[in-house]
């Protein structure tokens, strides 16, 4: 078979009019059928679904970071509630302290006051028992002294010696 | 204003350089006639038999070009055909339509028009009845050109009288044998019916998965839709996203995608060694030619301005460099789609006729069914070969049509581009 008669039957290289209008129309067909149907809506549902991926970690990790902020601000309210609690307890304490103090020393004054009013009604007392007594004493020895006198001014010596000793006695004073 | 302006021209030159490719295929017409060479061997090709398995030869160069060629109807197995619808033009006749049942596989001629090996040819002659007749047979014959080569003709034999057969035009201009004939073959052939059934199959399939978007929206994906997400997403995230820029791709992903799919399925259905599968659709320079067309129109319309000053009058160089450039680049303009075109029909055909020459090997070795012991060896050795070279192909048809999409991408990219002109130029 000469060169020739190859090139004659090899007739996928000789380009067929009929052919190439059909490819033209069916690659056109494909072309704007799919590409209105098919790939366009894939390109968007597809560049949708990536941005979604991609706002969806955005926002796990944003939701994180309000997460450990949260945790980091409720500490913070724990820490401080316990100062709080630490701080009200100790000032009631004190509160505790200052009144229970307060109401000793009143009553300690008070009793003070009951002591010392007695001391003053005891003292009131014996002072006036002492008078009482005083005032007996007296008539008594006003009485004993009225008998001894009596007796004594009977004798005549006796009543010199008594004059003489009173003497003596206002002397020495 | 520049840039719609370089359009027009653009528009300009491209009408011009057709109307000079076609004139010379329409010359070509007048010295397409052939006389039969006196005393050429001439042996009878009934067209009820196939190309193989004939009269005791076994051709296998014929069987292969047979095989990989289109046809106007689909050959099942010996003798059982599935026909195609046929829509036919001759100038100086009309329209012919029908199904390619109605040729009887050689045996009956309509307003003309015969079934030679699968495929329509037309009596150019105007004494040919027109109607349905019926003819004896398609006679092979070898004959001698006007310029004194040797090629092979049919003719169809009608009451005792050969008549001379028209193969459907081609536009190769004459270069590769064929040329302008007396009419044009607009029929759905094999080759038409397997794009079809792939643009169907494209269609429902991706229906299918843009529903799945909108079914699971907000969801992960299911079913179909995460199969054919993965070739969406890496077509996107290596095709288009790097070579036409951040910019435009989403512009041209359609394209580029439908690009791929196309080519992918159309080579995958070719791989198919039955029907609905076995043809030859990007083996065929048809159909390589319209699709790399199809991203020249689309990288040249979309062409910015850098990208038609860096082809006119590249920047940044001396004067007398680009007078050197300017001619280069503008035909790399061609070059371009041209290696698109090449590229796929002769790795997709090299593919078909190397498998189909592996199976030859049984035929062979059988010595036309009289060597049963070399027909079992040819079909073991055959095999095994035709085994491995179809898991190659499997690669090849997702390799080529990759390939095509990311050149395709490529040419776009430098078309969108905005260069920085202090930037190294890469060519």
């Amino acid at each position: 078979m000469s060169n020739v008669l190859f090139l004659a039957d090899f007739s996928v290289i000789k380009p067929d009019p009929g052919l190439i209008f059909w490819t033209t129309l069916i690659f056109l067909l494909v072309w704007v059928l799919l590409g209105r149907m098919a790939f366009g809506p894939i390109q968007s549902a597809l560049k949708k679904r990536e941005n979604d991926i991609q706002s969806a970690l955005d926002e796990a990790k944003k939701a994180r970071d309000e997460m450990a902020a949260l945790h980091t601000k409720n500490e913070e309210l724990m820490r401080q509630t316990q100062e709080e609690r630490a701080k009200i307890l100790k000032e009631a304490k004190e509160t505790k302290d200052a009144i229970v103090k307060e109401a000793k020393e009143k009553a300690e004054n008070e009793a003070r006051k009951i002591v010392t009013n007695a001391k003053q009604d005891i003292e009131n007392q014996r002072l006036a028992a002492m008078t009482d007594l005083k005032n007996q004493v007296g008539v008594l020895a006003i009485e004993i002294a009225e008998k001894v006198l009596r007796n004594q001014l009977d004798n005549k010596g006796a009543q010199e010696k008594l004059v003489d000793d009173l003497v003596k006695e206002i002397e020495m004073n | 204003m520049v840039k719609v302006d370089i359009r027009q021209l653009f528009v300009l030159v491209l009408a011009l350089a057709l109307t000079m490719a076609a004139a010379p295929a329409v010359a070509q017409h007048d010295d397409h006639s052939t006389e039969v060479a006196s005393g050429a061997e001439s042996h009878d090709d009934h067209n009820s038999h196939e190309a193989h398995g004939d009269e005791g030869e076994y051709d296998p160069v014929g069987t292969v070009m047979h095989h990989i060629a289109d046809a106007n109807e689909f050959h099942v197995w010996k003798g059982v055909h599935i026909p195609l619808p046929v829509i036919l033009y001759a100038p100086e006749h009309g329209w012919t339509t029908g199904l390619s049942s109605m040729f009887e596989h050689g045996h009956t001629a309509v307003d003309g028009y015969v079934l030679n090996h699968g495929r329509i040819n037309r009596v150019a002659d105007a004494s040919f009845p027109k109607g349905e007749v019926h003819i004896s047979h398609i006679a092979h014959k070898m004959v001698v050109t006007a310029e004194g080569d040797t090629t092979d003709a049919y003719f169809a034999t009608y009451e005792g009288k050969d008549y001379a057969l028209d193969a459907p035009s081609t536009l190769d201009g004459g270069m590769m044998g064929g040329g302008i004939t007396s009419f044009y073959d607009f029929s759905i052939t094999k080759n038409v019916f397997t794009m079809i059934l792939a643009a169907l199959l494209l269609i429902f399939i991706f229906n299918a998965v843009a529903r799945g978007y909108k079914k699971n929206e907000g969801k992960a994906p299911s079913g179909i839709q995460s199969f054919f997400e993965v070739f969406f997403v890496f077509i996107r995230d290596e095709v288009s996203r790097p070579m036409i820029g951040e910019k435009h791709y989403e512009r041209f992903q359609p394209f580029i995608m439908t690009l791929f799919f196309f080519i992918m399925f159309c080579n995958l259905m070719g791989l198919i060694p039955f029907f609905p599968g076995s043809a030859n659709v990007t083996g065929n320079i048809a159909v390589t030619l319209t699709l790399a067309v199809f991203t020249f129109f689309v990288v040249n319309f979309n062409g910015k301005k850098d990208y038609w000053q860096h082809i006119f009058w590249m920047p940044g160089i001396p004067g007398w460099v680009k007078i050197i450039l300017t001619p280069v680049e503008i035909l790399g303009l061609f070059i371009r789609p041209f290696s698109l075109m090449v590229r796929l029909f002769a790795n997709i055909s090299a593919g078909h006729i190397i498998i189909l020459s592996l199976i030859g090997l049984i035929f062979l070795f059988g010595e036309n069914g009289t060597n049963t012991g070399g027909a079992a060896a040819g079909a073991v050795v055959g095999g095994l070969f035709t085994a491995f070279m179809n898991l190659i192909e499997l690669l090849v048809a997702l390799l080529q049509a990759f390939v095509f999409a990311i050149l395709s991408a490529s040419y776009i990219g430098a078309a969108v581009e905005e260069h920085h002109h202090d930037e190294a130029h890469a060519h």
